[in-house]
C-alpha cells in the first residue's frame, strides 16, 4: 500500500541505509532471542537446562520444520494455509494403514507420495488455473483435513511399536541427550533450506518471482514450475512433520495438528518475510523460531496459562510489522548522519 | 471480475454503460447459479429423505445459518476493499462469553443491553483492526491474524476453565433462536432485514460502492480522490461489530460458552464468502451471494447428516466445493473481461 512517492524515496535512499535495513529485522531478532533466553533463565533455573532445552524441541519440532518450505513459498509471493492439514492426513494415513496391517517402511512411502500429491495439487491450481493461493489453499486445508476425518473418523490408532514412537520422543545417540530426532531434522532442512534460498539460482528466481512475477517471467525464470515444485516440497516435509507428530504423541487421530498453520504462517511474517513475496532471509526465519519456542517454553515455566500464550505470538507479530515502520525512518536518520561523519 | 468498476465514474462516459449492466448481469447469473446448486441439493436429498423438508428442520438449517450469514455480511465488506478479517472467531469467542456472563453477574439485565455489549465489544476489536490497518498501513492478513491470537488470548485468561451454561442464561434469551413467525424463526427473518440493508447500502451508497473501488485497484482509487483509508477502516469497525453481535446469537443457540467458542469461525466465514462469489482480491461480490453461500454450506451439512452420511464427510466435500466455486469464478473473469475488452474496442 506504498504511494508512489514512496516508492521514488525508496530507490533515492543511499547505499548504507539499505544495507541498514537489510541487517536490522535480523540484529533486532537475534536481540529478542538473547532478551527471551535471558529473561527466561532469571526468571526460572530450569530454563537454560539440557532437559528443557530437549523439551523446547521436542514440542515445537514439527512447527520448526513446517516454517522452511512455508518461508521459500512466502518469498515466491504465495502462501500456504494447508500445511497442518496436510501434517494431518499424513498422520491419518499412518493410523489408518498401520491398523490395517500394513509394513511401516510401505506406509511410509504412501505417506510421502500423498504428501507431495497434496502439495502438487495446490501447485497446479495455483500455477496452472491462475488461482490465488490463499483461496484454493483454505479449500485444500478443509479438503485435506477432511480426508483425515474419512480415514479415521471417531478411531484413534495408538498401538505403534515402540521402536517407531521412541523416535518421536527419545534423543538423538550420541549428542548427549540434548536433541530430539525433530530438532536434528529441523537443522539439516534449515541448512538446506538456506543454502538454496540464498547460494543458488534457483534461490534468487524465487527471490525475483516475489519480487515481480511478471518481471521474472520475463528474465526466463519458469515460474509455473518453480512454484508448484515449491508446494510440492511442501507437501512433502509437513507428510514427514505428520509421521514425527504421530510417533512423538504415539497417537494418529484426525485433528492431529489442527490450525498449526496459522502458528507457521506467524513465525514466517516475524521472521522479517513480506507477506507480499521477495523479501525475507532463512537466518531471520530461525531466529524467529527460536523467539517463538522460547517464549512458549518460558512462558510455560512461569505456570502463564498455556492457552494463552497466544497473546505474546500475536503482539510479538504485531511489533514485526509496525516496528519497521515506527522505528526504520528513526533509525535511517541515523544511519546517514553515521555515514555523513 | 476486477472489472466492475463504481458507476458513476462509468456514466461518464459512455461506452461504459454497456460494461457495467454485463458486469452486473454475470454478478446475478452468479447468484443464481448458488442458488441453482442450493435448489439441486435441497431437491436430491428431499427425494431421499423426505424428512429434510420437514417445518422442523428447515428452521433447524436457518437458525442454523444466521450466526454465519451476519458474520459473512461484514466479512464480505472488508474482503470487497482487497483486505481480509481473520479475527471474527475470536471476536465472537469473546464476545460471547462477556456478554453472556453479564445474566450471571447482573441479573435481571435486560436483553437489548446484553446485545449492546456484544456489539460494543465487536466494535473495539474492530476499530482496534481498523487504525492498524488503515493508518499503520500494514497488511490486513497479518493484522488480523494477530488479532485472531490475541483476542483468543484475552477470550482464554478471562475465561480460564470456567464457562457461562444454560442454567444461568434467561429462558427469554434462550428462546430467542426458537422463536417463530408462521414458522419462519424470528432471528433468521431479523437476520435476512439485516442482509438486505446491507446489500442494499454496498449497492447504492456511495461509500459502498467506493469499497468496490478501493478492492478493485487501491492505488486508483486513492488518486481518484477516494478516502482509502477511513473507507477500510469503517469496514472493519462494522465486521467487528457485527462479530459482537453474532457472538451473542452464538451464546443463545449453544448455551453453553467457554473458552474456545467459535474457534476456527474465520475460515468457514471466508470459504462461505468465496463460495458466494465474492473475489477474494476484491472488488467485486454481494451481499448476497455471501449470504447464499453461508446458507449453501449449512444446507450441505444439515443434508450429510439426513442422508445419513457421516459428518465426516463434512469438511471434504465442503473444501472440494470451495476450490469449484474458485476455479469457477475464474473461468467466468477471465471470460467477463474478454467480452468487457471486445466490448470496449468495438465502441472505439
Amino acid at each position: 500500500m506504498s504511494t508512489s512517492t514512496g516508492s521514488l524515496t525508496e530507490l533515492k535512499r543511499p547505499l548504507a541505509e539499505r544495507l541498514g535495513a537489510a541487517l536490522r529485522w535480523e540484529t533486532g531478532l537475534a536481540v529478542v532471542v538473547i532478551l527471551i533466553f535471558g529473561i527466561g533463565s532469571a526468571a526460572s533455573p530450569d530454563f537454560l537446562t539440557g532437559n528443557n532445552l530437549f523439551n523446547l524441541g521436542l514440542s515445537n519440532g514439527e512447527i520448526a520444520i513446517m516454517t522452511l518450505p512455508m518461508t521459500l513459498i512466502v518469498i515466491s509471493g504465495e502462501i500456504d494455509l494447508s500445511v497442518a492439514s496436510i501434517l494431518g492426513m499424513s498422520s491419518a494415513l499412518l493410523g489408518y494403514l498401520w491398523a490395517r496391517g500394513w509394513p511401516m517402511p510401505a506406509i511410509f512411502v504412501v505417506i510421502a507420495v500423498v504428501g507431495i500429491a497434496a502439495g502438487a495439487v495446490n501447485g497446479l491450481l495455483v500455477t496452472r488455473l491462475r488461482l490465488p493461493s490463499l483461496a484454493v489453499t483454505i479449500g485444500t486445508l478443509a479438503l485435506y483435513r477432511g480426508v483425515a476425518t474419512i480415514l479415521l473418523g471417531p478411531n484413534t490408532v495408538s498401538n505403534f511399536p515402540t521402536a517407531y514412537t521412541n523416535l518421536g520422543v527419545n534423543a538423538v545417540p550420541f549428542t548427549g541427550n540434548d536433541i530430539t530426532y525433530s530438532t536434528l531434522i529441523f537443522i539439516v532442512l534449515a541448512i538446506i533450506f538456506g543454502v538454496v534460498l540464498h547460494a543458488t539460482p534457483l534461490g534468487r528466481s524465487i527471490y525475483a518471482m516475489g519480487a515481480s512475477q511478471e518481471a521474472a517471467q520475463f528474465a526466463g525464470i519458469r515460474v509455473k514450475r518453480i512454484k508448484t515444485i515449491l508446494f510440492m516440497i511442501s507437501g512433502f516435509i509437513c507428510s514427514l512433520a505428520g509421521v514425527l507428530w504421530t510417533f512423538r504423541l504415539s497417537t494418529a487421530v484426525q485433528n492431529n495438528g489442527l490450525g498449526l498453520e496459522l502458528s507457521v504462517v506467524a513465525i514466517v511474517l516475524l521472521a522479517g518475510v513480506s507477506i507480499f513475496g521477495g523479501k525475507g532471509s532463512l537466518i531471520g526465519v530461525v531466529l524467529a523460531v527460536l523467539a517463538f519456542a522460547g517464549i512458549q517454553n518460558a512462558l510455560l515455566l512461569t505456570n502463564f496459562n498455556q492457552e494463552a500464550t497466544g497473546i505474546v505470538t500475536g503482539g510479538l507479530l504485531l511489533a514485526s510489522v509496525f516496528l519497521p515502520t515506527v522505528l526504520g525512518p528513526a533509525v535511517g536518520r541515523w544511519l546517514r548522519r553515521l555515514s555523513h561523519t | 471480475m476486477r472489472a466492475v468498476i463504481a458507476p458513476r465514474r462509468q456514466q461518464r462516459q459512455d461506452s461504459g454503460a454497456g460494461s457495467v449492466r454485463l458486469a452486473e448481469r454475470v454478478s446475478r447469473i452468479r447468484e443464481s447459479g448458488i442458488l441453482a446448486v442450493l435448489i439441486v441439493f435441497v431437491a436430491v436429498t428431499t427425494l431421499v429423505k423426505h424428512r429434510f423438508l420437514d417445518t422442523s428442520n428447515i428452521q433447524f438449517v436457518l437458525v442454523d445459518t444466521t450466526v454465519f450469514a451476519l458474520l459473512a455480511l461484514g466479512e464480505t465488506m472488508v474482503v470487497i476493499s482487497r483486505n481480509v478479517d481473520l479475527s471474527v472467531g475470536s471476536v465472537v469467542g469473546l464476545s460471547a462469553y462477556l456478554s453472556t456472563d453479564l445474566f450471571a453477574q447482573h441479573p435481571g439485565i435486560p436483553i437489548p443491553v446484553v446485545f449492546l455489549a456484544g456489539l460494543g465489544i465487536g466494535l473495539a476489536c474492530g476499530l482496534a483492526n481498523g487504525i492498524m490497518v488503515a493508518a499503520g498501513r500494514v497488511p490486513s492478513l497479518v493484522v488480523t491474524l494477530a488479532t485472531l491470537y490475541i483476542i483468543r488470548g484475552i477470550d482464554i485468561l478471562i475465561v480460564g476453565g470456567s464457562e457461562v451454561d444454560a442454567s444461568s442464561l434467561p429462558n427469554a434469551f434462550l428462546d430467542i433462536p426458537k422463536d417463530t413467525i408462521g414458522g419462519i424463526p424470528d432471528i433468521a427473518i431479523a437476520v435476512a432485514v439485516v442482509i438486505a440493508i446491507g446489500a442494499y447500502y454496498l449497492r447504492t451508497y456511495r461509500s459502498g460502492r467506493d469499497l468496490y473501488a478501493i478492492g478493485s485497484n487501491p492505488e486508483a482509487a486513492r488518486l481518484a480522490g477516494l478516502p482509502v483509508g477511513r473507507r477500510v477502516f469503517t469496514a472493519f469497525a462494522v465486521s467487528g461489530a457485527i462479530a459482537g453481535v453474532a457472538g451473542v446469537l452464538w451464546g443463545a443457540q449453544y448455551g453453553t460458552i467457554n473458552s474456545t467458542a467459535g474457534t476456527g469461525y474465520e475460515l468457514q466465514v471466508v470459504s462461505a464468502v468465496v463460495v458466494g462469489g465474492v473475489a477474494i482480491f476484491g472488488g467485486s461480490g454481494s451481499v448476497t451471494g455471501a449470504a447464499l453461500g453461508a446458507l449453501l454450506l449449512s444446507t450441505i451439512s444439515s443434508a450429510l447428516y439426513v442422508l445419513g452420511i457421516s459428518p465426516f464427510w463434512d469438511q471434504a466435500i465442503w473444501g472440494f466445493l470451495l476450490l469449484l466455486a474458485i476455479a469457477l469464478d475464474q473461468t467466468i473473469t477471465a471470460r467477463l473481461t474478454a467480452a468487457l475488452r471486445k466490448n470496449a474496442r468495438s465502441r472505439q
